[in-house]
Formats: C-alpha cells, sequence, structure tokens
C-alpha cells in the first residue's frame, strides 16, 4: 500500500468565529478552541442520550481537527487554497527551483552528518535555519494569500514549505535518537 | 495533512453538514439538572509499589483509608499454598520468607511478555511465558499479571464500599501516560476481573495536573515530573480557565524506583562477590536496597546490613555520593524525556511557569537536583505525591458519574503514542501522530500494490518507530471484495477514530465498489473475552448469579439517567424544537420505558433504552443547531472582519 493523498472539506474558519486569512491572531483561534471544546466535549455529556453522547464526540473531534488545521501554518494555506478550489499540486508537480532544491541537498547531507556524529550543536544550527527559512516562507503567504490573492504562488510555497516541514520532522526524530 | 472523511455515515448515523456554525449546549452554567441522588464514584490510583482510592465528598477530593487508617495499600499480593490471598501490608511482611508466591510491582509485567522485562535473572519469580503477555508460577497455579493485579483492585472496592456505604457506579484508574494499548487494555480487564466498572483510564501525570490545578487556580503552562515505582512520565499542559489542555506527554513505562533499588542492588552484589541468589536471598537484598535508597533521602550516608540464608552477613556503607553516581544515568534518561516532550509542545524551559512533583520517586535530592536545574526553577513539592494522583482521579470520576461540581473545568487530554498502519516494506504510515488531542480522527488514502489485488491486509501498529517491527502490533485485519485493477488505481480509505477513552477504530472503504470492513481494536497482547470469562467464572466472588444481578443493576441506573437527561432536555428545549405530535410520541417511549424499569427483564429494558434513544435522535440534533449561538458569542465573525 501506498499513500496517495489527503481530503479537506469543511469550513474551519466559520466554526471557529475567525476571517478566512492566512494571518489572525493566534490567541483568539485558541480561546475560541477552548470555548468550543467546553461545549462540545464527550465528557460533558456522559450522563445524556446515546445520539448526543455520539454527536458530542463527533463535534469534539472535528473542533480538534479544526484546531489543528487553523494552528499549523502549511496546513492553514493549503485549506485556504482548497477552499478556494485550487489544488496545491503536492504530489503531481514536483518542479522546484534549481537552488531550492540544492540547499535541501545541502541540509540533508548536514542532517545526516550530525546524525552520525550525534552532534546536537549542529542540529540545533540547523534547525535554527530551517525555522528561519518556514518563518520566511509563511511571511511570503500571508502576501500572496491575504494581500495579493496569487493562488499560484501560494501553491508554490506550499509545496517548498512541505519539504521544510519533512525535514524539520527529521531533524526533531534526530534529536529524539540523541535522548535515548 | 489529512483529513477525516465526511463521506457516508458513522456509528449509522449520517453525519451532519457542519456549516451553519451549530453548537450544542447542553445546560448552562450553573443550570444544574434535576437534583439526582450522588452517584459513588471512585479514582484509583493503581500504583507499581503503592495503590490508593479517593472519592469526592462533600465537593472535596479525599483519600480513602483502610480499617488501621492506613491511605497506601502496599500493591504486593501473596497466594498461600492453602489458596488464601493475601494483599497489602500482610503479604508485603512475607515477601522475603516466601519471594516466589509474592507478587510484587506486578505492574511492570502488565501487557508485556518475558522479552520485553529485560533482565529477569534477578527477579525472585517463577516466570512462564505466554503469547502476549507473561505468567507467573506460584502455589496455587499460573496467574497472570491481569489477576494479580484485580486483587489490589479487588481489596481497593470493598475499601471504597465499605467506607461509602453503597455500591460504587464506577471508577477512573489512572495509568502511566506513556502505557501503551497493551497495558492499557490488560489494567481495563483486570478492573473488570475485581467487578469495577471503568468509568476512564486517566494517565497519571494528567491526574496530578488536576489536583494541583484545581487547588491553586493555576493558569499558565505546567509540567508535571512522575517518576514512580516503575514507570516514568513528563506531561507538559496548558491550564486556561478551568481548560486543563494535555500538549505533549513523554516517558519511559519501564524506568522508576525500582530501578534505582537495582543498582544499589547491584553495587551490594559487587562488593560482597555474590552470584547465583535464591529468590530469598533476592528478594531480602532488594528490600534492604530500597531501604537504603530512600534513607539516602535523608541522611548523607547508610547502613545496609542484611543476612542472608547461608547465614552470611552483609554490611556496607553506602553514600549519598556514590548511589547518584550509580544512578545518575536514570535520572539522565527522565531529563530526556523532559526534552522531548517540550520539543513536542514547541516550548522552552523557561516557558513553563511551574513543575508538579508526583511519585514517591522524585523524594530523591538528586532527581529535585536535575528537575530544578533543567527548569531554572524550584520544583513544586506542596502536594503529597504519593496521593495527588488518587485526589486526580477521584475528581475526574465524580464528573463522569455524572455528578456536578461546583468547578466547571475541561480536560484534553492526547495519545501518548502515534498509531499507523503497515505499508510496503514492512514500513510504517502514521495516521495519527502522538500527542493528538482525543477524540481524533484521520484519513488516509492508499492503494493497490499489485495488479489485479482483491483484498488488502490492515495491521494496526503504535509507537515511534519506522520499521513495523520496531513498532507494536494492536490488529489485524482484511479490506476483500476490491475490484481487480491495474495497480495503484484504487481508492482505498483508511479511516482512525480515538474516542475520548482512547479507544481505536478503523476502517477502511474502497472507493469505486463500496466495499468495506471495520475493527474496534483490542491489542492482541491483552486477554482475550473468553479468558476473562474463564477467570471471572473461576473466582468464587463472582457467581453467576451476582453477575446478572449486577448486570440488571446497571441497566436499571443507565436507564435512570437516560431518563432523567431526556426529561431535563424537554423541560428545557422541548416547546421551543418540538411539535407537540413528537413530544407525545418521546413522552410514551419514556413511560414504555419506566413500565419495565423496576423489573427484572434485562432485555426488556434494554429495548426500551433503544426506543427511547431511537425516539430523541432527531430532538439531539436540533438541540444542537439551536444552542449554536452561545460558544462563540463576543467573537462575531463581521467584527474581526470589519
Amino acid at each position: 500500500m501506498q499513500p496517495i493523498s489527503f481530503d479537506l472539506q469543511q469550513d474551519f474558519f466559520s466554526l471557529f468565529s475567525l476571517p478566512h486569512r492566512f494571518q489572525f491572531d493566534i490567541t483568539l483561534l485558541e480561546q475560541n478552541y477552548r470555548s468550543l471544546q467546553a461545549q462540545v466535549h464527550p465528557d460533558k455529556f456522559v450522563h445524556l442520550s446515546e445520539a448526543e453522547r455520539r454527536l458530542s464526540m463527533q463535534w469534539a473531534t472535528h473542533v480538534n481537527e479544526g484546531y489543528q488545521t487553523l494552528r499549523n501554518p502549511l496546513n492553514r494555506a493549503r485549506y485556504l487554497l482548497t477552499l478556494q478550489g485550487v489544488d496545491t499540486q503536492e504530489n503531481s508537480n514536483t518542479a522546484m527551483p534549481v537552488e531550492f532544491l540544492m540547499q535541501q541537498m545541502e541540509w540533508r547531507e548536514a542532517l545526516e552528518e550530525a546524525r552520525q556524529a550525534k552532534d546536537s550543536a549542529v542540529l540545533d544550527e540547523l534547525e535554527q535555519r530551517v525555522q528561519h527559512e518556514m518563518r520566511a516562507l509563511q511571511h511570503d503567504l500571508a502576501r500572496d494569500l491575504d494581500e495579493m490573492h496569487d493562488y499560484a504562488a501560494a501553491s508554490g510555497i506550499v509545496r517548498k514549505l512541505k519539504f521544510l516541514e519533512k525535514i524539520a520532522e527529521e531533524i526533531g526524530s534526530a534529536f529524539d535518537e540523541l535522548d535515548t | 495533512m489529512v483529513a477525516l472523511s465526511r463521506k457516508g455515515t458513522q456509528n449509522g448515523l449520517p453525519y451532519q453538514r457542519i456549516n451553519q456554525m451549530a453548537l450544542l449546549q447542553i445546560a448552562e452554567p450553573g443550570l444544574s439538572a434535576a437534583p439526582h441522588q450522588h452517584r459513588l464514584a471512585v479514582g484509583i490510583d493503581l500504583g507499581t509499589t503503592n495503590s490508593l482510592v479517593a472519592t469526592v465528598r462533600n465537593g472535596v477530593s479525599t483519600v480513602l483509608n483502610d480499617a488501621h487508617g492506613r491511605a497506601l495499600l502496599p500493591s504486593v499480593v501473596r497466594y498461600a499454598e492453602e489458596g488464601s490471598v493475601q494483599v497489602g501490608e500482610d503479604a508485603q511482611a512475607l515477601q522475603s520468607q516466601d519471594p516466589h508466591n509474592t507478587i510484587v510491582s506486578v505492574k511492570r509485567f502488565m501487557g508485556r511478555g518475558l522479552k520485553d522485562v529485560g533482565d529477569v535473572s534477578n527477579l525472585p519469580y517463577r516466570f512462564v511465558d505466554a503469547p502476549g503477555m507473561l505468567q507467573l508460577r506460584t502455589a496455587v497455579g499460573v496467574k497472570s499479571p491481569v489477576e494479580v493485579s484485580a486483587e489490589i483492585l479487588k481489596v481497593l472496592r470493598e475499601r471504597a464500599e465499605l467506607s461509602l456505604g453503597g455500591e460504587l457506579v464506577g471508577a477512573v484508574i489512572t495509568v502511566p501516560a506513556y502505557f501503551d494499548d497493551a497495558q492499557r487494555q490488560a489494567t481495563k480487564d483486570a478492573a473488570k476481573l475485581a467487578g469495577i466498572n471503568v468509568l476512564r483510564l486517566l494517565n497519571e501525570p494528567t491526574a496530578a495536573a488536576i489536583a494541583y490545578g484545581l487547588d491553586n487556580a493555576a493558569e499558565g503552562v505546567y509540567a508535571v515530573y512522575d517518576l514512580g515505582g516503575g514507570t516514568f512520565d513528563v506531561s507538559i499542559l496548558r491550564l486556561s480557565k478551568g481548560v486543563f489542555e494535555v500538549l505533549a506527554t513523554n516517558g519511559d513505562s519501564a524506568l522508576g524506583g525500582d530501578d534505582f533499588d537495582h543498582r544499589v542492588y547491584c553495587w551490594l552484589l559487587e562488593k560482597n562477590e555474590l552470584s547465583a541468589l535464591s529468590a530469598q536471598d533476592i528478594r531480602t537484598l532488594l528490600t534492604h536496597a530500597r531501604a537504603g535508597k530512600e534513607l539516602l533521602s535523608e541522611h548523607s550516608e547508610t547502613k545496609i546490613t542484611a543476612v542472608l540464608s547461608g547465614g552470611e552477613l552483609i554490611d556496607n556503607t553506602l553514600t549519598r555520593d556514590e548511589f547518584h553516581v550509580m544512578s545518575q544515568n536514570l535520572v539522565q534518561r527522565t531529563v530526556q524525556a523532559l526534552r522531548r516532550a517540550l520539543r513536542d509542545a514547541k516550548l522552552t524551559a523557561q516557558e513553563v511557569k511551574g513543575v508538579v512533583m508526583v511519585g514517591g520517586a522524585t523524594r530523591m535530592p538528586h532527581i529535585q537536583q536535575a528537575v530544578g536545574d533543567f527548569f531554572g526553577q524550584n520544583p513544586l513539592n506542596n502536594l503529597d505525591p504519593d496521593k495527588v494522583v488518587a485526589l486526580g482521579a477521584a475528581i475526574q470520576a465524580n464528573v463522569l458519574a455524572g455528578n456536578r461540581s461546583s468547578d466547571d473545568w475541561l480536560l484534553l487530554d492526547v495519545i501518548p503514542l502515534s498509531l499507523g498502519i503497515e505499508t510496503m516494506g514492512g514500513l510504517v504510515e502514521k495516521i495519527i501522530p502522538r500527542n493528538s488531542t482525543i477524540p481524533s480522527a484521520r484519513a488516509q488514502e492508499f492503494t493497490t500494490y499489485k495488479d489485479g489485488q482483491t483484498a488488502m491486509s490492515i495491521h494496526v501498529v503504535q509507537g515511534e518507530r519506522e520499521l513495523v517491527s520496531d513498532c507494536r502490533s494492536l490488529a489485524k485485519f482484511e479490506l476483500r471484495g476490491i475490484p481487480a485493477m491495474v495497480a495503484g488505481s484504487a481508492h482505498i480509505r483508511v479511516t482512525f477514530q480515538v474516542d475520548a477513552d482512547g479507544l481505536l477504530s478503523v476502517s477502511a472503504r474502497e472507493a469505486v465498489s463500496g466495499t468495506e470492513a471495520n475493527i474496534v481494536v483490542k491489542p492482541s497482547y491483552g486477554l482475550s473475552d473468553e479468558e476473562i470469562t474463564r477467570m471471572l467464572q473461576e473466582s468464587t466472588q463472582h457467581a453467576r448469579d451476582d453477575m446478572l444481578a449486577r448486570a440488571l443493576r446497571e441497566q436499571q441506573t443507565e436507564a435512570g439517567q437516560l431518563l432523567e437527561a431526556v426529561e431535563n432536555a424537554l423541560q428545557q428545549d422541548g416547546d421551543a424544537l418540538l411539535d407537540a405530535a413528537t413530544q407525545v410520541r418521546i413522552r410514551s417511549s419514556m413511560d414504555a420505558l419506566r413500565a419495565v424499569l423496576t423489573g427484572s427483564e434485562h432485555q426488556a429494558i434494554k429495548r426500551a433504552v433503544e426506543a427511547l434513544n431511537l425516539a430523541t435522535t432527531d430532538f439531539a440534533q436540533r438541540r444542537m443547531d439551536k444552542s449554536v449561538k452561545h460558544a462563540l458569542a463576543g467573537h462575531k465573525l463581521s467584527e474581526l472582519e470589519g
């Protein structure tokens, strides 16, 4: 078996009373998430009818999913694009600027070396650089999504961010290995 | 990355499209449901070394003592040759004398195979390897760790029922946050065997956080460092306006105070050039090693004196510094878990406002020191580290039993370990990553690997590693009837759903044919239902009649609660949301249930409950739609976009 795609459909921005934008006040999302869960969580329904308990489980699941989608910048951007009917082509479009790919290769080599050498200082530095690049891309996303409405450009950034998130995840696993 | 499919049906109910911002409001805060009888519920801390039971009385969480005024029940069970079972201090007193039949720290064996336990040569038991979970040979036969734990739970249940003067509605039992599904299932099985209805398995550090947080009205990010007798957990939580949000949890389900005892034990062996000890001598030395370790928390050195069965005198002096050196790498392992947890929570040590210390083993000075250094602040020790977990569990039990408390609070917990399925090449594809807030659902699409493939095997695993062989296998099932297609063209959606109890259900569906298969995951490491039934039958305390009577009472209680819930709902929203005819229909279903409620017809009550549930399904939907505007009042969309 091989994974081939994912699927997002519901409008979570409305659920959390947030504007349909990439940039918004994250504390408002957190607050509204907690108020929503305080209303729908199954622990509040333990002694109600079966139908109400089932609805509560579905709602709480949905609210958790929405929170995860909106809190993570990559998921949020992808989600906004999906709502606009834009396909981010993450699986079909593999064309990437050469310098971006060169940098990816360089980082991967550095990661592999740090992993072999169990060098947490190098990992730290690499993590900083990746985080810095991710923040820069998120800044570009805010411009392309909220101001320029340039969805083709935004899709390109999403594809890049996906690469970076993957490497950030691998840096995390490398830290985990150091810590076991 | 992936989202839950909204297609088709879930649990037999069409899933409601959620674009009208419908929200469910069941009772206004402060507007309590109709007065009802206080339901007896307890929190149980089933510990490696000691176990406790607590309950909420008059709004205050309290540990229940035994007849001698003792709160802690040593988690020690002795199976005597004549067939009697001793639990607690009586068993503990005989542990060196009768080591094979006196089981100490059984929690370390729950849901574990022999190979998981590691070095068994220094444990005084006669192990029997069994598929999934090891067993122990005793004077009265082979015992599963589940049966041993059930003996401890039975004593606590009896203590609670005696103290509270009635039968328990249920209990919240705590488990280490880092327990996997096999260990959790084993704990549930033990409760079942002890005649306890499990309201929830609650993670130990979370329980501690609830007790601490409610007691201190804490706000902000807190870490709970929980080093028990056999397990280590760390949890990072955000406490905000009564919501306890677990951000990340990490740990080691095979690291605890026992391992520190073991370092001292090994040191004694080395100092005295001992080898191949008898079971009695192993237990004697382990007991003295533990006593020595405990003394070193108060003194800078201690004498360890013991006489072995051959008359040999052990007499050594251990300094605190020596002890710290020999156990420093154990402390280091806990610090590594702290780092992992913080990284998952995307926080730094400086962002943590307070560190709550839980578990008797946190009394060791070098633990306090290491934790203090790591967070750059003194850990919080103002709660009794032995009792705080049980106290928190009791508070949760009170809520889950349906007793309304004055504190309006909510717990949002996470799954500790990632859940995924096996893909080509023995690799794991994670579907729900660790530290996801539950309830949670995720779906991912997979496809066929071979041309004309008509079946797909779904192997559900738990763990962080990339290879299936390094993770725990939870369940396997097969999706059959996939239409023959070219490899890679089938669309098979695999959906994982974890409910608020942490119970996982997995379903797989092929898009073209609509063929479907699903499973509620019960880990293969637990005992099968048949084995549990056999154990129940063997247990004289739970004769068949007794079981039936209990089942009937549970059914009646549940039905009574349903009636109460529907009555409240009708009073609140009946006239506003339902036409007269529908109200009459619901009322007549309620009457039908009332008519059979007090009878002894188990099936009749069950049918009437089902009928009432069916009659109120639409009402529940309407109630949810109606109370939309409440939750986010004040944060209107227009204001934000304006």
